[in-house]
């Protein structure tokens, strides 16, 4: 489990984060949502040791990131979203990083690469945006740690990829992992996700499954404009709306909009 | 496959999962995907997936035996009829008679499409 306690950090005086507390159940797959600049990535690095900070605490497991504890990053993976990856084939990384992560899975990635029609014996420099990505994203759930950060993991990839990376997380997903997607492209990751997170530079706004969050709400679009509404927009389809759901049925999140009602609230 | 529906996911896989018994992909007595095998297949948290299960076994549509996974059951296809029947009534047949009032569509032209 990771537990953030009054997290603050700053880059040169700005901050990023803010007294920020919160927590990361294990078995669980989250949709971490923020505005641009809230800390979304900061908040990976300071997880994953990369970043350290004097302001507050993280505790995952009972290791703290900064001390970069062997046993603690053999249980962490983190993909940032630009990864440009060293100039040595996909299998010579995978081997060489291995001996890091005890839980490593040679045949996991081998299927996984295949999945995603990617070359072992490619040199990640010869590789386009999205085979990168296919690549790393491979390896990181070869690797088979407890936590798994991913910065914008869609990005780069194609309309078969996506289907294929969410295919990929589904089938990695078990109770004693803990996976964090951080996006904008909500939509690529919807489906994977059971818990959402809406992140501010001073407070987590929304910290909810998607269970509870169907039972509170009711997402509908409607020609008229709902006279309950807590928050409406309208759009091509009609009036997209969010209401207090009174009754035992559950529609679907509309997590876009979920989004921007929850923002229009602070 | 695309979800896109008002329904939440859980009820569009229950959907899907019932479509495969109807479909005979899945015959009763059969044994049928897991849990994970299931969310790997459709792409979706198995979290999400384990809704879709109980809901099918509160439902007698499915049923799981100890160790050896999930199957369907005796009479599944008929309790899913009778299931889907009802919803088609409940929830789609209002909106199709609206549609057909709001067109001024008699009886006799609909009976003559049909």
């Amino acid at each position: 489990m990771i537990e953030i306690k009054n997290l603050s950090f700053a880059y040169s005086g700005t901050d990023v984060l803010d007294n920020i507390s919160t927590a990361f159940e294990q078995g669980r797959v989250y949709g971490l949502l923020g505005a641009n600049g809230v800390g979304k990535s900061t908040l990976f690095k300071l997880l994953c040791g990369l970043l350290t900070t004097k302001r507050g605490k993280i505790d995952i497991d009972g290791y703290s990131p900064a001390d970069r504890h062997p046993g603690f990053l053999s249980k962490i993976f983190y993909i940032p979203e630009d990864f440009e990856g060293p100039a040595v084939s996909i299998k010579n990384y995978a081997s060489g990083i291995s001996s890091f992560y005890s839980k490593y899975d040679e045949n996991l990635l081998h299927s996984l690469l295949n999945d995603f029609d990617i070359d072992i014996n490619r040199k990640f420099t010869s590789l386009s945006l999205g085979q990168r990505k296919r690549a790393i994203l491979s390896i990181a759930l070869a690797m088979n740690t407890e936590y798994l950060l991913l910065d914008e993991p869609t990005n780069g990839l194609d309309i078969p990829a996506k289907a294929e990376f969410r295919k990929m997380v589904a089938k990695a997903m078990d109770d004693n992992r803990t996976i964090i997607i951080s996006t904008h492209q909500v939509k690529d990751v919807e489906n994977l996700l059971d818990h959402i997170m809406i992140l501010d530079k001073r407070c987590v706004l929304l910290d909810s499954s998607v269970a509870d969050i169907q039972q509170q709400y009711s997402f509908d679009v409607t020609m008229q404009r709902p006279a309950d509404a807590l928050y409406c927009e309208e759009g091509l389809g009609g009036y997209c709306s969010i209401s207090n759901n009174t009754t035992d049925e559950e529609s679907r999140i509309n997590i876009e909009l979920l989004f921007n009602y929850i923002n229009s609230k602070k | 496959m695309e979800y896109n529906e008002h329904k939440p996911i859980y009820l569009q896989n229950v959907d899907l999962m019932q479509e495969k018994i109807l479909r005979g992909d899945w015959s009763e007595e059969e044994r049928i995907p897991s849990v994970r095998e299931m969310g790997a297949m459709v792409g979706v948290n198995p979290n999400t997936i384990v809704r879709s299960y109980q809901l099918l076994e509160a439902q007698e549509v499915i049923y799981n035996k100890r160790g050896l996974g999930y199957f369907v059951k005796e009479g599944a296809v008929a309790r899913i009829k009778e299931n889907v029947k009802r919803e088609f009534i409940a929830n789609e047949l209002p909106q199709f008679k609206a549609k057909l009032e709001m067109l001024g569509i008699t009886k006799d032209e609909l009976l003559k499409l049909l």
